[in-house]
């Protein structure tokens, strides 16, 4: 039985040694009032390495992306994106700085087209004035033409390229959550952060995730961490797994050196009698 | 002697929209809205009582019909308005209620003109003045608004805190559905409070006419309107806050007039519930509501 | 499927010469004598009222907030262009007339940006109190202020620059520029914040910039409206900018369906004309109105044209493809 990685330690995978981590926390916490909700949160992500975040519910695993993604701001610890402190910052510059997410209940702009979600991830890819707009001026064609063109070749690598001009409000379930996905991917992140992705999903689809999982980054050479509950997905896909219980880190390692960790067994089962 | 009868003067005002405040509190603070026609339910009541009074029945009648009426009215309300559109989005229950109060004032120019019609003080409370200590004197008026206003509160603290149905109401203000699953009804709870808030409304549109004889169907707008600064002054959705921001902006108001700046009085009330707004939204006493992500 | 798909600078050419149409023949109308001047004052209030409901769509129905302060932006607009019309700086005339309408909207402009920093930092019901507050203590101020505005009695002797072209002139730059603005990706960005304003920001939209933004177009269209509303009167008083102003231009954004341009226009065309047209039933027409007011609100909560976005492009195109091709034009969303 192989032992599982200290907490505190990091590893990455063998392709990613050269280069900046993607993601450093270091000592990482969060107290709400009188509840420490995260506390010696440690862990560090390669820059094109798939990792997982794994554990019971209530574990504080959303709270760890809220983190990650500025919606909370930490009482301690800190946050290194691609090697730049992330301290100060709110989610607008965590979007710049490249992390961006998709949400547990998906948070899509259900009025707007699919195209238009697509368009909003690319808002700050391209810049052209209120005064260019107002006037119609070349630059404003130009650079819709430019947009439209990159958000419908992202809707094409995922096979979404015929509902563009569908409202995201209309599209069944899974199609939303891959919208949510390409809408991310739009804004060019370094990391990308899966909240459940594959929630609500019968095996033929969480395989289908798994493959558009790995197709990511393969393609845009980007990390991309996920919280998931499919034992499946995770063992199947995640290079690096964290487990958390109670706000703190209890294994880490890679999937074998997870599966049999008996403190993650006992997590979600329980301690095991006599 | 002058302070202390602007003193008097600012607490009588304040006991005023502080028992309005709490309608517009205890409101909120059970089904998140802003009763826009709470002030205009007040004006109702004012009408009540002239009629009474008018009709030449005894006086006392006169408050006794007039809260009844605001708690029907009210109640009826709730029932035909808002209820229909408690899952529609905030907007729209925000301009029903707008709409609810243009019908009220409207309706009762259609009835009663828009002249403002004088209201018999005397008939209800003794114009008189009563000695105090020290050659102060107070008016009846003021000292009965002031203690109607104090008692009423203490009620009201012991109805939400100690009587089982006001732990319903607070359980509904925290979580509707789950008061629901534990057997409360929601629906009669919000309706007994629009009821509450409406009585108090009723008083407290007795003594407004006491202190300000004239009764017009647009009465209820200003009033309702500063009686909500203070409710939101207090925090929101909180008793005591209610009345502490009542008395404050009942001060505040007759502070500014005494200065002499008394067309300056509506805008430095609302100067004042600007600032509360930008440096605490949650008022003095209320509780803060974190959006989940 | 064939249809016919319009290409996109047809339908501007096509746009612009219809509104062009309506002014020149509408001017002919207006001043060949067949329409009597209490229909005249009612045809310029109608085209007021049009860009006081678009301006105020801009937040209510593409932002998503509820603004209940608009008559304030209106107000101070029409008393800056009215004080900038009568200072003399320049010779009354097309110039004067032009920036005077450029001063109210970017007093107006300044004054939305003022307040909606501070107030957009609130949500919902906090945001309509807040703005409400604005709006009064404008009204007040403008009360307080005789030497400049004139006080209660009114700003009087403001020039008459309100024509039948200048007010539908004007009208149709709002919605031109509205919708310019709209299909831009800053309209983009102002719309996902209302659809989801966590997701826009984690998508590194900068919603307080587009908050404000949207906020001090909504008011630069509103004090355009208010002067025009000054040079119609010839006088202007700050009873005539209190609450209630506010709230019957919410009216109409919402019976027209907060979020339609046209919606809003159609809405202001019938609620201005109605009550004057109906001045036998005077006494029942605000009770009517407030009960169609809660009426639509219950039964039909996003308005009359709910979001409909009207597009000559898409109509021309269905028309044009049953002519053409004898069938209807199912393939297509939106060209």
């Amino acid at each position: 039985m192989t032992a599982a990685h200290n907490p505190r330690e990091a590893f990455l995978p063998a392709r990613d040694q050269d280069k900046t981590p993607v993601m450093e926390c270091k000592e990482l916490g969060i107290d709400f009032g009188g509840l420490t909700a995260v506390d010696d949160f440690n862990m560090t992500i390669g820059a094109t390495e798939i990792a997982g975040l794994i554990g019971p519910n209530g574990a504080g695993k959303t709270t760890i992306f809220n983190l990650l993604t500025k919606v909370y701001q930490p009482s301690r610890g800190s946050i290194y994106l691609n090697g730049q402190d992330t301290k100060g910052m709110n989610t607008i510059k965590a979007c710049q700085a490249g992390i961006t997410r998709t949400f547990q209940n998906i948070r899509l702009f259900r009025e707007m087209t699919v195209l238009e979600n697509v368009l909003i991830g690319l808002h700050n890819e391209t810049n052209y004035s209120l005064s260019q707009a107002i006037l119609r001026l070349p630059t404003y064609w130009r650079t819709e033409r430019a947009m439209r063109e990159r958000g419908m070749e992202l809707l094409s690598i995922f096979d979404m390229q015929d509902v563009a001009k569908h409202k995201a409000g209309s599209l069944p379930y899974g199609s939303q959550r891959r919208l949510e996905i390409v809408r991310a991917l739009a804004t060019d992140p370094s990391l990308l952060l899966l909240d459940e992705p594959a929630a609500g999903m019968n095996p033929s689809e969480t395989s289908d995730l798994m493959e558009n999982i790995r197709k990511i980054r393969d393609t845009f050479q980007i990390a991309i961490m996920l919280i998931e509950h499919d034992m499946n997905l995770v063992m199947g896909i995640c290079e690096g797994i964290a487990v958390l219980n109670y706000g703190r880190v209890i294994a880490k390692g890679n999937p074998e050196e997870i599966r049999n960790d008996p403190l993650v067994i006992e997590a979600y089962l329980g301690k095991q009698e006599g | 002697m002058l302070f202390f009868s602007q003193l008097i003067n600012g607490l009588q005002l304040g006991s005023i929209y502080a028992l309005v405040a709490l309608g517009y509190s205890m409101v909120y603070g059970i089904i998140t809205l802003l009763n826009f026609a709470h002030g205009d339910v007040i004006m109702v009541g004012g009408y009540i009582a002239l009629l009474v009074i008018t009709s030449g029945v005894n006086p006392a009648l006169a408050v006794l019909f007039s809260i009844v009426g605001c708690v029907i009215l009210a109640v009826v309300i709730e029932k035909m308005a808002y209820k229909p559109l408690r899952s529609a989005p905030r907007i729209s229950l925000l301009i029903t209620a707008i709409g609810v109060s243009m019908l009220l004032q409207n309706l009762a120019q259609f009835f009663f003109t828009a002249n403002a019609r004088p209201f018999p003080t005397g008939a209800i409370l003794p114009t008189s003045n009563i000695a105090l200590f020290g050659g102060l004197q107070i008016s009846v008026i003021a000292l009965v608004t002031i203690l109607v206003s104090v008692v009423s509160m203490l009620i009201l603290t012991f109805l939400v805190h100690k009587t089982k149905v006001g732990k319903a109401m607070r359980a509904v203000s925290e979580d509707g559905g789950a008061a629901q699953l534990m057997g409360i009804n929601v629906n009669n709870t919000i309706s007994f409070t629009f009821a509450v808030g409406a009585a108090l409304a009723g008083i407290g549109a007795i003594l407004y006419c006491c202190r300000y004889p004239l009764v017009s169907p647009t009465m209820g707008s200003l009033l309702g309107l500063k009686a909500f600064v203070a409710a939101v002054l207090g925090g929101i959705g909180s008793i005591p806050g209610a009345m502490a921001g009542g008395f404050a902006i009942g001060l505040a108001e007759v502070l500014v007039t005494a200065l002499g700046l008394s067309t300056w009085a509506d805008g430095v009330v609302f100067a004042v519930l600007i600032i509360v707004l930008l440096l605490k939204p949650t008022g003095f006493m209320g509780r803060s509501i974190m959006e989940k992500v | 499927m064939k249809r016919i798909r319009i290409p996109l600078s047809a339908s501007y050419v096509i746009n612009l010469a219809l509104m062009a149409a309506v002014l020149v023949f509408g001017n002919l109308i207006m001043s060949s004598g067949m329409v009597g001047r209490a229909q005249r004052s009612v045809i310029l209030l109608v085209g007021i009222y049009m860009i006081l409901a678009v301006s105020l769509n801009v937040a209510t129905g593409y932002l998503g907030q509820l603004p209940l302060g608009h008559a304030g932006f209106m107000a101070v607009g029409g008393y800056a262009g009215a004080i900038f019309w009568k200072s003399g700086l320049l010779q009354q005339g097309p110039l004067m007339l032009v920036a005077g309408l450029l001063a109210a909207g970017l007093v107006a402009a300044l004054f939305g940006v003022a307040i909606g920093i501070p107030a957009l930092r609130l949500r919902g019901d906090y945001l309509a109190i807040i703005t409400l507050g604005f709006g009064e203590i404008i009204r007040v101020a403008i009360i307080n202020l005789p030497s400049i505005t004139g006080g209660t009695p009114g700003l009087k002797n403001i020039p008459k620059y309100s024509t039948f072209v200048v007010v539908y002139a004007c009208v149709m730059l709002s919605c031109i520029v509205i919708h310019m603005v709209m299909k831009s990706r800053h309209g983009r960005a102002i719309l996902s914040i209302r659809e989801n304003e966590i997701a826009a920001e984690s998508c590194g939209i900068n919603t307080t910039y587009y908050k404000v933004m949207a906020f001090a177009l909504s008011a630069f269209f509103a004090g355009i409206a208010g002067a025009l509303y000054a040079g119609n009167q010839g006088i202007l008083v700050p009873s005539g900018f209190d609450f209630m102003m506010s709230i019957n231009i919410l009216v109409m954004v919402v019976l027209g369906g907060m979020g339609s341009m046209v919606g809003s226009l159609i809405a202001a065309a019938i609620l201005t004309s109605l009550p004057l047209a109906l001045q036998g039933f005077s006494d029942y027409r605000m009770i009517l109105y407030s009960l169609l007011l809660i009426i639509v609100m219950v039964f039909k909560p996003s308005g009359l044209m709910g979001t409909y976005d009207f597009s000559m492009r898409r109509i021309l195109g269905k028309v044009g493809t049953r002519i053409l091709y004898g069938h209807k034009d199912e393939g297509g969303i939106a060209p």
